[in-house]
């Protein structure tokens, strides 16, 4: 069976959630949806205090090429634009919508009938995308209209569809596989008519037999799509792994995937793309997992972006008495809460309950040089070396020994025997380094 | 015998030759600095601290010796005894310099900016800043993990434990600018040292709106204005929710002190107000 050859680690799967059916998550009092919460710049807001707004109705506009559309997820009065805490961990602008009744927009189609045909252009296609706010869903938020508008020269010529869910404890990917594969099958045929590929495969780990197994029965109706099953390997749904996992091809340092005629698209993506295009709906709610050892109802929630997060816990169960450390995301690149006023961002996956005793750091101890932070690594860096620069700011070494192809996987900090924090060193460095080299083309 | 005494000599004559080689060599590539430079150095303290902005002593030497005048140049570790060595040497003017001392603008310490959650991370301010916004709910405050600490080459500033803030010392202290850089939340500043080492200041750097900080600190700046409508001399600045004493026209009168109503603005070294009775 398939799977990327370089690095890579094999983790416990903790998927309390799956097979669990999705639940519509109650509706809050007030949403309060952040404006600026994807890679790229903010979206400015288009409506001010007291405006009444509808579902689905736009709020935010994107600032520029890399960013995104923000729509409406409840209907009701806004409130006030002001900032409010994000997963980030930082106060960001934040439209604060009081919540009347859940009255949609007129032109969305809220009928669950499958559409199969596909009546707009291409490019029609990709302008239906980039007005609905469509971003990267399985965490990182890229707007997907950049993606699928490669530079002058650059053509893709297969599209890899991510059913891996690679991180433990998440499962909203795999239900929604489960529960909408038609419509997922139908948003990859209009994704393949936008970018003009004649070639579609699906990456599904091997712990979603029945998930496999649904999706190759639809897929036979389908012209151009394979169901890839994969070797279950952490980090496997980053981009360049999963393009050589499924076609072997691999992206050379600092470029994009469309560098080897590739582009890439999380299942949760292709079904926001199939309910923009098909039902003209844009993107406003999305499948969260709550889950952990200890909580009591574990579950797949569909919430509405802006939602707080204490809302839908309430109804997971409440927040389990040994809890440590709350992370939305995965355990793995997951980030921690300092709150549950959280609300729910386009990128939140899940909502993860960790017991204290397993959420302390152990204790850092020396080096030893057992090079299996090496060994592990999926973009073939030395993170032992990496650390130790960062330490000393050694910028310019760090950006030669390609700092920035780090994915910030954390496969390093998770094999360390001497429990150093190599990723968060890392992530320092990079983020340092980014810096540097940002101001070096602003200067050119 | 032979093969030893043989041995010595053609050594003496080896190194003899290469000696004589390397004299002219060197007499031939032998670069040409202008006296006073070493001099100056001489007269520097040292430390090479970068806190003239100049790498190195030597580089501040180098630097004083081709300037026209000494009006930008200040040796902050030496001050004004070092400058007026080095205007000597020089022949030059000396110039005049305000002392100025480092200064924390956060007063959040545990009692007053309780913590919301636990850091479980690496303890370095920079690394932290870069994964959010810190243990209590205002985001802009002191870490409290002692990067300006390790910065310090002159034992001048340290985090004191039950507050986890940084204090400064005013004596060690010598300007030199690097917890200024090492912040990574810009929370330090160098400001005049004042008259009598006196000086006031706004204690706090959040840009919040006020409601929104009163729950996470009760000394944090709520950009009320009152400070700037009680000043005479306009001395007082507001922007972003926040206020900032200009010290070049804060007269110490401590007027806009008494008025904050979130005590957020700090005097030093003044003598305690008598209680009225």
């Amino acid at each position: 069976m398939k799977t990327f050859k370089m690095g890579g680690i094999h983790l416990k799967e903790y998927k309390f959630s799956a097979g669990i059916q999705i639940q519509t998550a109650s509706i809050p009092q007030q949403a309060i949806i952040p404006l600026g919460h994807y890679l790229g710049g903010p979206s400015l807001p288009v409506v001010q205090k007291g405006d009444k707004v509808k579902v689905g109705q736009m709020i935010g506009q994107a600032s520029g090429f890399v960013s995104a559309n923000v729509h409406a997820s409840v209907s009701g009065v806004v409130n006030r634009i002001d900032v409010h805490l994000d997963a980030s961990g930082y106060k960001v602008p934040s439209v604060f919508i009081d919540v009347h009744g859940d009255e949609w927009l007129e032109t969305i189609d809220k009928s669950a009938e499958i559409k199969r045909e596909c009546t707009l252009s291409s490019a029609e296609i990709i302008k239906r995308i980039t007005d609905y706010g469509i971003v990267g869903l399985g965490g990182a938020t890229f707007p997907t209209h950049v993606k699928l508008l490669p530079p002058p020269g650059k053509k893709a010529n297969v599209l890899i569809v991510n059913g891996v869910e690679c991180e433990p404890y998440l499962t909203c990917d795999h239900q929604l596989m489960i529960e909408k594969g038609e419509e997922i099958l139908v948003g990859v045929t209009i994704l393949m008519k936008a970018i003009d590929v004649k070639q579609a495969i699906v990456g599904i780990e091997n712990n979603k037999k029945d998930a496999i197994a649904l999706m190759q029965k639809l897929a036979k109706t389908f012209v151009g799509i394979e169901i890839l099953p994969l070797q279950v390997q952490y980090p496997q749904g980053g981009e360049k792994q999963l393009i050589d996992a499924t076609i072997g091809r691999q992206v050379p340092t600092g470029t994009l995937p469309i560098e080897v005629e590739a582009v890439v698209q999380n299942v949760a993506t292709v079904f926001a793309v199939y309910e923009a295009v098909q039902k003209n709906k844009p993107l406003f709610e999305r499948i969260v997992t709550i889950t952990g050892k200890s909580l009591k109802n574990h579950g797949n929630f569909l919430a509405r972006l802006g939602t707080p997060l204490a809302n839908i816990v309430e109804q997971a169960g409440g927040v389990p008495e040994d809890t440590g450390k709350i992370v939305a995301g995965g355990p793995m690149m997951g980030r921690a809460l300092s709150s549950l006023e959280v609300t729910v961002a386009k990128g939140t996956s899940g909502v993860l309950f960790i017991p204290t005793l397993e959420a302390a750091r152990k204790n850092m101890q020396n080096c030893i040089r057992c090079t299996k932070c090496v060994v592990t690594c999926p973009m073939g860096l030395e993170p032992f070396l990496l650390m130790s620069q960062s330490e000393r700011s050694m910028w310019t070494e760090m950006e030669n020994e390609r700092v920035m192809d780090c994915i910030e996987c954390g496969c390093c900090s998770f094999a360390c025997p001497s429990n150093r924090p190599l990723l968060d060193h890392i992530r320092y460095g990079k983020s340092t380094v980014g810096k540097i080299i940002r101001t070096r083309q602003a200067k050119k | 015998m032979n093969t030893i005494i043989f041995s010595i000599l053609t050594l003496l004559v080896i190194s003899g030759i290469s000696s004589v080689i390397l004299f002219f060599i060197s007499r031939k590539f032998q670069v040409f600095e202008d006296q006073n430079i070493q001099e100056i150095e001489s007269v520097l303290p040292a430390a090479n601290c970068g806190g003239c902005g100049y790498p190195s002593c030597h580089g501040f030497a180098l630097a004083c010796v081709n300037a026209e005048n000494l009006e930008n140049l200040v040796c902050t570790v030496g001050g004004l005894p070092t400058m007026k060595k080095v205007a000597h040497i020089l022949g030059k003017d000396s110039n005049i310099i305000h002392p100025t001392v480092a200064v924390i603008h956060c007063g959040g310490n545990c009692d007053l900016r309780p913590r919301i959650n636990q850091y479980d991370g690496v303890g370095s301010c920079a690394i932290a800043h870069n994964l959010y916004g810190g243990e209590t709910g205002c985001t802009w405050g002191c870490l409290g993990l002692g990067d300006c600490e390790v910065s310090c080459k002159f034992d001048a500033l340290h985090i004191n434990p039950e507050t986890r803030l940084p204090e400064i010392d005013e004596e060690k202290c010598t300007s030199c600018n690097a917890c200024v850089i090492a912040c990574p939340k810009l929370i330090i500043e160098l400001r005049n040292k004042g008259l009598k080492s006196r000086r006031i200041f706004v204690n706090c750097v959040n840009k919040d709106k006020g409601e929104e900080i009163q729950s996470s600190c009760n000394v944090a700046c709520i950009g009320c204005g009152k400070c700037v409508e009680e000043c005479a001399f306009d001395a007082i600045l507001m922007a972003n929710n926040l206020a900032y004493i200009d010290s070049n026209k804060c007269t110490l009168c401590r007027k806009c002190v008494a008025v904050c109503p979130t005590h957020a603005i700090l005097e030093i070294n003044f003598p305690t107000k008598r209680v009225k009775e």
